[in-house]
C-alpha cells in the first residue's frame, strides 16, 4: 500500500534536510498521504489510542519515579508520600495506576477488533504475531508496575506469579530463586522489577514501531476485509480523515479515562494493597488486577500444577497461532454467518471467565471454570472446522462498493463516481 | 576488486573469520556468566541463613507459631495427641506425595512439626495456625488461593499443590530447643 512518495519539500531547509535524513518524508508518508481505506469504523481509532496510552504511561511512570524508593521498607511509604506530600502526586499515581487498567481496556478492544474482521489473515499475520508480543510484554509490564507500591496484593501477586515457573521440572526452583534474588520474595525482588519495569516500556515502544511499520507494509484491513483494489476509489488520505477520526476517538477515550481517575480512582484496584506487604499473612481472598483475571481462571480450572501454568500461557501463545489455525479464506466476520455466532460467543466466555477468576477457589466455580476453559480453547479449533464446512455470505466487489451498498441502498454507478471523486473534492 | 581472493585456497581472511568467531564466541561466554549469576541470592541474602535456634517451651499443646528463616516462613505446631494419631493412622499408599508422619518429625518429639510455610503449589500462607482459621478437611492447614488442604503432619492431601509442606534443616538439641539450618 506504501506507494510512491509524494512529499515535495517546500523550503531551502527541508530540500537541504531531505537530501541528507528524509524524516520528514517519512512522516509525510505514514500519517499524511498514507491511504487508508474509507470505511473504518471507531473500533480503528483504538491503534493510536493505544499509542496515547503508553506515551501517558511513559511519561507520567518516569515522574513517578523521581518520587519512589524500590526498597521493601520503603516502598509503601514513599508510595503515600508521592499521594500526600509530592504537589499534584495523587493526581500522577491515580493517572498512572488507573492508566493501565485503560491501556487493558484499549488493548482487548484493538484484539477483538482484530478477531471480529480477520485482521490476522495474511498478509497480515506478521503485523498480528507482533501485536500478541506487545501484549505479552505489556502484560510482564503491568504485573511488575503492579509489585512495586509493596502492598500485600504487591506481595502476593509476585509470590503467586513467580512460583508459576516452580512448576516447570528439574530447573524450576532453581529459576524461581534467580527471579527472587533470595529464598522468598524480597528487596532484591523488588529492586529488579523496577529496574524492569522501568525498561520494558521503551521495550514495548520498539515493538510498536515494528508493527506499525508492518501495517503500512500491508495497509490496515477494514470491516469488509476485502483489499484495497483502486486506491483512488476505496481510501483516502490519513490526514484529514483518519486523523481526526482517530484523535476525536481518543479525546472521547479520555473522558472515560478522566471519569475514573477523578471519581473513581480505587475502583479497579484492590484496598487489600493499601495494607502493607507482610510475608506471614496472605490475604484471604487473593486476585490479580481484572485484566488478568480470564488468565488467572484458566490457571486455576487445571487441577495440576503445571498443567494449569502451561494451559494459562497456551491460552495466549494460541493467539499467535490464530492466522494458520483459521482456515476461511474470507476475514470479516460480517460475511461468515457460522464463525460470526462462535465469535460472539468467544467473547462471552471471556467475560465469564474473567468473573469465574475473580471468584474463591470454590465449587461450583471451579467446574465452571473447567467448562469455560474448555469452551476457550474450543474457539480456535472450532475455527479450524468452521473454515471447511461454512458457506460465506456474498462479498461486496470492493470497499467502495460496500460503502455506496451502505449509504443509499445502493443504487447506481453515478453515485460510485461521484463518491470516488470525494477525496480530492473535500481534501 | 576481489579477484584475488576467488580461490579454493585458504587466506588470511579465511583465518580471521574463524579466529574471530571463537574469540567472540569465548567473550560472549564470559560475558553472560556473570549477568545470569548477579541474578543469583547476593551474598548478604546467603548469610542471612545462618543457622538460628529456636526455644520451642512457650508452646502451648495444639498452638502453632511462625518464623522466618532465610526470609522463609516456617510453621511449628505442638500438636495434640489426636493430631498425631490422625497423621499416623492414615494409609501412605492413598497420598499425592506419600511420605510417613514418622519420616517428617524427630523421633521422641513427635508432637512437634516443623515444616516451611507457603504452600507448594504458588506459595501462598495457608491458613490453620490461630485458633479461629479454618484447618482445611484434615486438621492441618487449608490454603485460601487455590484451595489446598493440608493434614497435620503437613501432607498434601487435596487441591492443586503437589508437594507436602517441605521440613527446613534443624535437629534438636535440648528437649524443647531447636537449631534451623
Amino acid at each position: 500500500m506504501s506507494g510512491h512518495s509524494t512529499y515535495v519539500p517546500k523550503t531551502g531547509f527541508e530540500r537541504w534536510l531531505d537530501a541528507r535524513l528524509p524524516i520528514v518524508r517519512l512522516m509525510h508518508d505514514s500519517a499524511v498521504s498514507y491511504p487508508v481505506p474509507r470505511n473504518l469504523n471507531y473500533l480503528w481509532t483504538f491503534g493510536g489510542i493505544l499509542v496515547f496510552m503508553l506515551v501517558a504511561q511513559i511519561v507520567t511512570g518516569v515522574i513517578l519515579a523521581m518520587h519512589y524508593t524500590p526498597h521493601a521498607t520503603m516502598a509503601f511509604n514513599s508510595v503515600e508520600h508521592i499521594m500526600r506530600d509530592v504537589n499534584f502526586g495523587w493526581l500522577l499515581r491515580y493517572l498512572h495506576s488507573n492508566g493501565a487498567s485503560m491501556f487493558f481496556v484499549a488493548v482487548y478492544v484493538h484484539i477483538f477488533r482484530g478477531l471480529y474482521y480477520g485482521s490476522y489473515k495474511a498478509p497480515r499475520e506478521v503485523l498480528w504475531i507482533l501485536g500478541v508480543v506487545i501484549f505479552l510484554l505489556m502484560m510482564a509490564t503491568a504485573f511488575m508496575g503492579y509489585v512495586l507500591p509493596w502492598g500485600q496484593m504487591s506481595f502476593w501477586g509476585a509470590t503467586v506469579i513467580t512460583n508459576l515457573f516452580s512448576a516447570l521440572p528439574v530447573v524450576g526452583e532453581t529459576i524461581v530463586t534467580f527471579l527472587w534474588g533470595g529464598y522468598s520474595v524480597d528487596n532484591p525482588t523488588l529492586n529488579r522489577f523496577f529496574s524492569l519495569h522501568y525498561l520494558l516500556p521503551f521495550m514495548i515502544f520498539g515493538v510498536v514501531i515494528l508493527h506499525i511499520w508492518a501495517l503500512h507494509v500491508v495497509g490496515q484491513n477494514n470491516p469488509t476485509g476485502v483489499e484495497v483494489k483502486n486506491v483512488q476509489k476505496d481510501t483516502v488520505p490519513f490526514t484529514p480523515y483518519a486523523t481526526i477520526k482517530d484523535i476525536f476517538g481518543m479525546v472521547c477515550f479520555i473522558f472515560v479515562f478522566a471519569y475514573f481517575v477523578f471519581y473513581q480512582p480505587n475502583f479497579m484496584g484492590h484496598a487489600d494493597n493499601y495494607i502493607p506487604a507482610n510475608p506471614a499473612v496472605t490475604p484471604t481472598h487473593i486476585v490479580p488486577e481484572w485484566y488478568f483475571l480470564p488468565f488467572y481462571a484458566i490457571l486455576r480450572a487445571i487441577p495440576d500444577k503445571l498443567g494449569g501454568v502451561l494451559a494459562m500461557f497456551a491460552a495466549i501463545a494460541v493467539l499467535a497461532f490464530l492466522p494458520w489455525l483459521d482456515t476461511s479464506k474470507v476475514k470479516s466476520m460480517r460475511y461468515r454467518p457460522v464463525a460470526r455466532v462462535l465469535f460472539w460467543a468467544f467473547l462471552v466466555v471471556c467475560i465469564v471467565l474473567g468473573y469465574l477468576g475473580a471468584m474463591p477457589a470454590e465449587e461450583p466455580f471451579v467446574t465452571y471454570s473447567r467448562i469455560f476453559t474448555a469452551l476457550y480453547f474450543g474457539y480456535f479449533i472450532s475455527l479450524v472446522l468452521v473454515g471447511i464446512f461454512e458457506k460465506p455470505a456474498k462479498l461486496p466487489n470492493s470497499i467502495a462498493d460496500s460503502v455506496l451498498a451502505n449509504t443509499k441502498g445502493g443504487s447506481g454507478a453515478s453515485l460510485a463516481a461521484a463518491t470516488a471523486s470525494e477525496p480530492n473534492a473535500k481534501g | 576488486m576481489a579477484h584475488a581472493t576467488e580461490t579454493t585456497q585458504t587466506t588470511r581472511r579465511d583465518f580471521l573469520m574463524l579466529a574471530t568467531g571463537a574469540a567472540g564466541a569465548v567473550g560472549l561466554g564470559a560475558v553472560v556468566v556473570p549477568l545470569v549469576s548477579q541474578l543469583a541470592p547476593d551474598a548478604q541474602t546467603i548469610a542471612a541463613g545462618a543457622p538460628m535456634d529456636v526455644d520451642l517451651g512457650p508452646i502451648a499443646e495444639g498452638q502453632a507459631i511462625k518464623l522466618f528463616w532465610r526470609g522463609k516462613l516456617i510453621f511449628v505446631r505442638h500438636r495434640t495427641k489426636k493430631e498425631i494419631d490422625e497423621a499416623r493412622a492414615v494409609n501412605v499408599a492413598t497420598l499425592p506425595d506419600p511420605q510417613t508422619d514418622q519420616a517428617r518429625v524427630k523421633e521422641g518429639h513427635e508432637q512437634f512439626l516443623i515444616v516451611y510455610g507457603n504452600c507448594t503449589h504458588l506459595g501462598c500462607v495457608p491458613l490453620g495456625n490461630s485458633p479461629g482459621d479454618p484447618k482445611g478437611d484434615y486438621d492441618g492447614w487449608f490454603c485460601p488461593c487455590h484451595g489446598s488442604h493440608y493434614d497435620s503432619s503437613g501432607r498434601i492431601r487435596k487441591g492443586p499443590a503437589p508437594l507436602n509442606l517441605p521440613i527446613p534443616p534443624y535437629a534438636f538439641n535440648a528437649d524443647t530447643k531447636i537449631r534451623i539450618g
